[in-house]
């Protein structure tokens, strides 16, 4: 079920978390993950998904930030088959979770929100019976769960009972469990919430390397911070919507961006925006604009192009971003 | 999953199971044991001579297989009804399996099998018990052994419907013990139906629990209440529906996903 082990570790290597478990990050392949207009009423009526799609390149490293009951968790359960969906379709690296369930799980590990494992079950234990479940025999999953727990710093604590862990080390033990059956693509929800600093920045490390070894990794925050530093793409959402989505980069600039809106003469509006390719001019109707003036642009600019072409600028006012009020959420929680 | 991944997963569910059921045997295997040796002490010892004997059988050994049966079936439910149900309610690990590529018929085989050693073994238990206060002899060891494990795959697939269904702790001790145990102690554990007035008698004949203990009494004594053909196929058509119904419920996902 899983690839040829392939040993690459570097030859006193002092870690082991050289190992390429995955070969197959080059462009072109199937996306690691595509989400089609995924939807969600839970049977209490709360309608937790509106439509959402998101599409990640395979070796990618993905945020999915939002506030609380964003419905971050709702998409991750739908897609590791704990959740039912309402509507829509997910693959994974093509592999369809209706018509091919049982290869899509095997491309997938997760790290979910909350604690599941059994508490009174040693730590070796619960990572070796989940490659259990994933076909790989006692004598394979057995030092491969010890190699795993090495890396993730738990090798000491491998007899324990789990409960004995703390808050970070039983997350570690998750991501532990995640890997035993080396996925291709990584899902984590939420994995520094409530974990201290230092902690944080070990996740991170590990998860970087995990990343550079070709794993495509998945993860939900509610840290902008966390996406900022980790990912290459991040995707909003906010009250089941995706509300943007894009590079980092590109966010981030959106995210700091003013709107402007332009009262402009009536029908010019579609002409103005064609003429304004920097400021990812938005027609609000045939005589409004909206702009984003971005750093290292200025509403001057843009209206000294709209008179050289003609158009009469009548009024400029200030409007709230489109990403404002997420963000303004997103900041609220992360100070908490 | 190829054959060889699934023989891994099923074990490894069965495995983590007789774990536990080993380590916790005083919970597990002792009740049975003393409260058998309780019910053989009482109806042998002290009023076995009073109730006298079915036909030319002393009464405690007519009672035997009924009281493995008693064990047999509590045991089995009980064990799968409170896997089932502490794995999708305490810690909520039974998600480590359903992210898992293990078939939904894996996951019951494996619970269900569980359920059948723990049946089976406390089964073997309280028989080693009874030789303590009775005679016990067999008039057919096949008839014995085929109603012993398709019983205990019967109520460990009841036990499981039970547990997936339950959505409080209460929801698995109520069924035990408004609906099983009366269905067992009514089915004939501890008389044949022919001492049953008429309306009773043929309110057994609808318990399937009553063609359960009497088939696997016949396999004892060689005698029973109806045709231990009839007692086999609704044995069999209860590990049927009990078993589709169960794989359809882990399917579909019913009382686990959301
Ligand atoms: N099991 C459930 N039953 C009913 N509503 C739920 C359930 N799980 C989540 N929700 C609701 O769905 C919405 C999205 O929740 P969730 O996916 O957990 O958000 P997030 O992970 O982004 O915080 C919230 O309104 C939440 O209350
Ligand atoms: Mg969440």
């Amino acid at each position: 079920m899983d690839k040829p082990a392939q040993d690459n570790r570097a030859a006193g290597g002092s870690f082991s978390a050289g190992a390429a478990w995955t070969t197959d990050a080059a462009p072109g392949g199937a996306p690691a993950l595509a989400v089609r207009d995924l939807r969600k009423v839970y049977a209490t009526g709360t309608e937790a998904l509106k439509g959402v799609s998101l599409e990640m390149p395979p070796g990618d490293f993905f945020a999915l930030l939002g506030p609380n009951g964003a419905g971050k968790t709702t998409v991750i359960g739908i897609v590791t088959g704990i959740v039912d969906k309402s509507g829509g379709s997910v693959s994974v690296f093509g592999d369809d979770i209706d018509r091919h369930p049982q290869a899509a799980r095997r491309h997938i590990g997760v790290v979910p929100q909350e604690l599941n494992f059994n508490i009174f079950e040693k730590v070796i234990d619960i990572v070796v019976t989940q490659g259990g479940y994933y076909g790989i025999p006692r004598k394979i999953a057995y030092p491969r769960a010890e190699e795993i727990l090495e890396q993730l710093g738990l090798h000491d604590k491998r007899n324990d009972k789990s409960m004995t862990l703390s808050g970070g080390m039983k997350r570690r033990l998750m991501i532990a469990r995640a890997l035993i059956h080396r996925p291709r693509l990584l899902i984590l929800d939420e994995p520094t919430a409530g974990v201290d600093v230092e902690l944080r920045r070990g996740m991170w490390d590990f998860l970087r390397r995990l990343t550079a070894q070709g794993t495509s990794i998945l993860l939900t925050t509610h840290y902008l911070e966390e996406a900022e530093q980790l990912c290459r793409h991040v995707a909003i959402i906010n009250r089941g919507q995706i509300v943007a989505a894009g590079t980092v980069r590109d966010i981030l600039a959106q995210l700091h961006a003013e709107t402007v809106v332009l009262d402009l003469a009536p029908g010019a509006a579609e002409r103005a925006a064609s003429l304004l390719p920097a400021f990812r001019a938005a027609v609000a109707d045939p005589s409004t604009l909206e702009l984003e003036i971005a750093s290292g642009h200025s509403l001057g600019e843009a209206i000294v192009a709209l008179e050289t072409a003609g158009i009469g600028v009548r009024m400029a006012r200030g409007k709230a971003g489109r990403l404002e009020e997420v963000f303004m959420k997103l900041t609220a929680e992360g100070e908490k | 999953m190829n054959p060889a991944e699934i023989a891994v997963s099923y074990y490894t569910i069965l495995r983590k199971d007789m774990v536990r059921i080993l380590r916790i045997w005083p919970q597990t295997f002792l009740p049975s044991v003393v409260t058998s040796a309780l019910y053989f002490l009482i109806f042998g010892a002290f009023l076995g001579s009073r109730i006298g004997a079915f036909g030319d059988i002393p009464y405690v050994s007519f009672v035997v297989p009924g009281l493995i049966m008693l064990a047999v079936v509590t045991n089995s439910f009980a064990n799968v009804a409170t896997v089932m149900f502490s794995a999708k309610f305490f810690s909520r690990n039974i998600d480590e399996i359903l992210v898992s590529p293990t078939p939904p018929w894996v996951i019951v085989a494996g619970f269900v099998s569980s359920g059948v050693v723990r049946g089976v073994l406390v089964g073997i238990l309280v028989y080693l018990t009874s030789l303590f206060f009775a005679a016990v002899s067999f008039h057919n060891v096949l008839v014995v052994i085929v109603f012993l494990i398709l019983t205990s795959v019967a109520l460990s697939l009841g036990g499981l419907v039970n547990g997936i269904y339950a959505k409080s702790f209460d929801g698995i001790s109520i069924i035990p013990t408004f609906v099983l145990a009366p269905l067992v102690y009514l089915g004939g554990v501890f008389y044949s139906v022919e001492v049953l007035p008429e309306f009773w008698r043929g309110l057994t004949h609808v318990n399937p629990l009553f063609y359960i203990i009497d088939g696997f009494r016949y396999g004892f004594l060689g005698s029973s209440d109806v045709s231990p053909w009839l007692s086999f196929a609704v044995l069999l058509g209860l590990v049927a529906v009990l078993g589709a119904f169960a794989i359809h419920l882990i399917r579909t996902g019913l009382g686990l996903r959301q």
